[in-house]
């Protein structure tokens, strides 16, 4: 999506980190800095439901954590190796680690495994008469080692030492020397003499890993196998009133604040208190998400095959509403009712079991759409795999060129997007008390929904008439993408402004 | 493999060499990695009079990772899990508390030790540690039936 990309170059979150002196923001090289400390204003605009990120790989990382190193080794005059252990010790809080290494250094060092001097290269020696605690080995000519606190042992153990801290308990910042009672930290010299390069690679990938979960605005990308860390300013006690929403340049949208996947508009607390429900009710609530159902009109069974809502039944032709059944020419027109619940009377609500069948029926329906637009997603992506396929061997055979159908592409990543954000408006939806401004919410999601499902149809179309529907597509994918900011921005701005008033507590 | 059979003959050697009061070891089979113990309860503990059988395992790659300890004899302790495994799980038992430079006896001595004062605050039966710190005279009525029922 082409507004995903800009984010991702454009980003300039310099200023947004300027405040906030835990920011990696100025560690990592950055050719364009410069401009933006004068250039303030020729910025795009954020939207509202937008928050500034960098992503950085593995390797900016390491850069970074060296930066920091260096600054704190000629600050306090330490050796590198020293200050990184300290600073791992003090979580990289660089400024805490100075202002009590100044207040008594001999104490911080201990504190931290060091213990006293620490400037010689470590280095293998042999020694006379040695016999290994560990192995028991006491040939002459052993490799030894040890560190300042002189616990000796041959090389072969201390390595195998390592290693299996290293390799089958995943340590790194906390490995501690092999002598029962010494808690001296072995530092990564020593790592990097005694073990080889394989495991000397994990024990970096460590160090990395808890650098990034030590630092409250870095944030591992969750998906497999990815090697992209997130910078965000947001904080957990913001979670509240934004919903961080971040792309790493793995592809992968995903949340900040939780690490879930991106669950716009829906507050990270919202989102885990939705999915504890859905996993609680998911008995009662999975007969109703199921994928087949009944034509209302003549009973036989429907299967859906795409993600779009408007069913037709094969057998009689009745054009029905996928989400709650009621006929089609209903929901076409202006008058659209199939997002809103509609609370039952007070007077039905009296007796006790017609209330817990209403908050089930009220919790069905949201979970019903929710699950519906999760579920749609997916169809719309298999069909549009298949339509693509199609399109493909169109194109060689009709001599139309591949970008001509780029725009397919597009409507369908904005298709998938719009019903990820459909889905957790649901569950936002769920949690919100009736009042004014859950009607215009719902207005905009209804507006939303319906650009989405008539967007969805048209990948139902015979790629024949596809072809010829180039334009009627792009204009539609611009106005869906439309809609999903309207949604996101009146939320977002009602969130950072506290407006919206919850069934639930939002802390 | 041989580097740990090594080492386990120098620590059997040195236990041999100076016995422990109420700790008693014997090798099962050549290869050593797999030791019958048995504990005798401490005369001051509510355990006195009871003998208890362990087995000690070694792990292949022993000393790197630590002795694994479990009970064959039933007993009543916050440390000790009351199923058929009787396995004891702590301080150095964890392999990140382990040390390579640990030994067998330290392992058998800190079992014994824990006859002595069980450590409510890092137990496995979290319901025997409840019944320890809040009821402790049923909590000792409970252990001494057990040592009378199991371990005489
Ligand atoms: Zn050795
Ligand atoms: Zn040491
Ligand atoms: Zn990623
Ligand atoms: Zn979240
Ligand atoms: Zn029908």
């Amino acid at each position: 999506m082409s507004s995903d990309d800009e984010f991702m170059s454009d980003q300039m979150s310099d200023d947004a980190y300027g405040d906030d002196d835990d920011s990696l923001g100025e560690e990592f090289d950055e050719d364009d800095d410069q401009d933006f400390d004068d250039g303030k204003e020729d910025k795009p605009s954020r939207k509202a439901y937008e928050v500034d990120f960098k992503v950085f790989s593995d390797e900016q990382i390491r850069k970074s954590q060296q930066s920091q190193v260096e600054e704190v080794s000629s600050i306090l005059g330490l050796p590198g190796e020293q200050c990184a252990i300290l600073l791992r010790h003090f979580k990289w809080q660089k400024d805490r680690l100075i202002e009590k290494y100044m207040d008594g250094g001999e104490e911080v060092l201990e504190e931290a495994g060091l213990g006293q001097s620490y400037d010689t290269l470590p280095r293998l020696e042999k020694v006379r008469g040695f016999a290994c605690d560990i192995c028991c080995d006491d040939e002459r000519g052993l490799d030894t080692y040890a560190m300042k606190c002189n616990h000796r042992y041959c090389v072969n153990c201390f390595r195998q030492y390592l290693e299996s801290k290293i390799k089958d308990e995943g340590e790194a910042t906390r490995i501690q020397c092999p002598s029962e009672g010494c808690s001296r930290i072995v530092d990564s010299k020593t790592v990097d003499l005694l073990v080889p390069a394989e495991v000397d690679n994990r024990y970096k990938e460590l160090l990395n890993r808890t650098y990034v979960d030590d630092r409250p605005n870095l944030r591992w990308c969750p998906a497999p196998n990815c090697e992209y860390a997130v910078d965000c300013a947001v904080r957990p006690a913001q979670l509240h009133t934004i919903v961080p929403s971040v792309s790493c340049r793995c592809g992968h949208n995903f949340c900040f604040g939780c690490g879930f996947s991106e669950h716009q508009p829906c507050p990270c607390s919202l989102v885990k208190k939705w999915l504890k429900k859905c996993e609680d009710d998911s008995e009662t609530a999975n007969w109703i998400s199921a994928n087949t159902k009944e034509c209302p009109k003549c009973i036989s069974t429907i299967e859906k095959n795409g993600g779009c809502n408007h069913m037709t039944c094969r057998k009689c032709k009745h054009e029905f509403c996928w989400v709650c059944m009621g006929p089609w020419q209903e929901h076409g027109t202006s008058w659209y009712n199939c997002n809103r619940f509609e609370e039952k009377s007070g007077s039905e609500a009296r007796d006790q079991q017609a209330k817990s069948r209403a908050s089930l029926e009220r919790y069905l329906h949201y979970y019903n759409r929710y699950a519906n637009h999760d579920h749609s997603a997916k169809l719309d992506k298999d069909l549009y795999v298949k339509t693509e396929k199609k399109m493909t061997t169109l194109q060689s055979s009709s001599g139309m060129s591949w970008i001509e159908v780029q725009y397919l592409e597009a409507a369908s990543k904005v298709l998938q997007q719009c019903r990820q954000t459909l889905k957790w408006t649901y569950a936002f939806a769920f949690y919100l008390e009736r009042n004014n401004i859950t009607y215009i919410f719902e207005d905009n999601q209804k507006d939303l929904e319906m650009a989405v499902e008539q967007l969805s149809e048209l990948f139902e179309k015979p790629t024949d008439q596809l072809a010829n529907a180039k334009k009627e597509m792009m204009d539609k994918t611009a106005y869906v993408n439309n809609r999903r900011i309207i949604v996101l921005e009146y939320t977002a701005t009602g969130l950072a402004a506290e407006n919206w008033k919850f069934t639930v507590d939002l802390k | 493999m041989a580097q740990a059979a090594k080492r386990i003959t120098r620590e059997y050697g040195e236990i041999e060499a100076n016995p422990v009061a109420g700790i008693s070891i014997r090798p099962i089979d050549e290869d050593m990695f797999k030791w019958n113990i048995e504990l005798t309860g401490p005369k001051d503990s509510i355990y006195a009079g009871g003998t208890f059988k362990l087995l000690l395992t070694l792990p292949a790659n022993y000393p790197f990772k630590p002795p694994i300890l479990s009970f064959q004899t039933k007993i009543y302790h916050p440390n000790v899990s009351n199923d058929d495994k009787g396995s004891m799980c702590l301080g150095i038992l964890r392999s990140d508390q382990w040390k390579p430079s640990c030994k067998i006896m330290a392992v058998l001595e800190m079992a014994r030790g824990l006859l002595l004062e069980p450590n409510p605050d890092d137990a496995v039966e979290t319901t025997i540690a409840e019944q320890f710190k809040t009821d402790k005279s049923q909590f000792e009525k409970n252990a001494k039936q057990w040592v009378k029922q199991y371990a005489k």
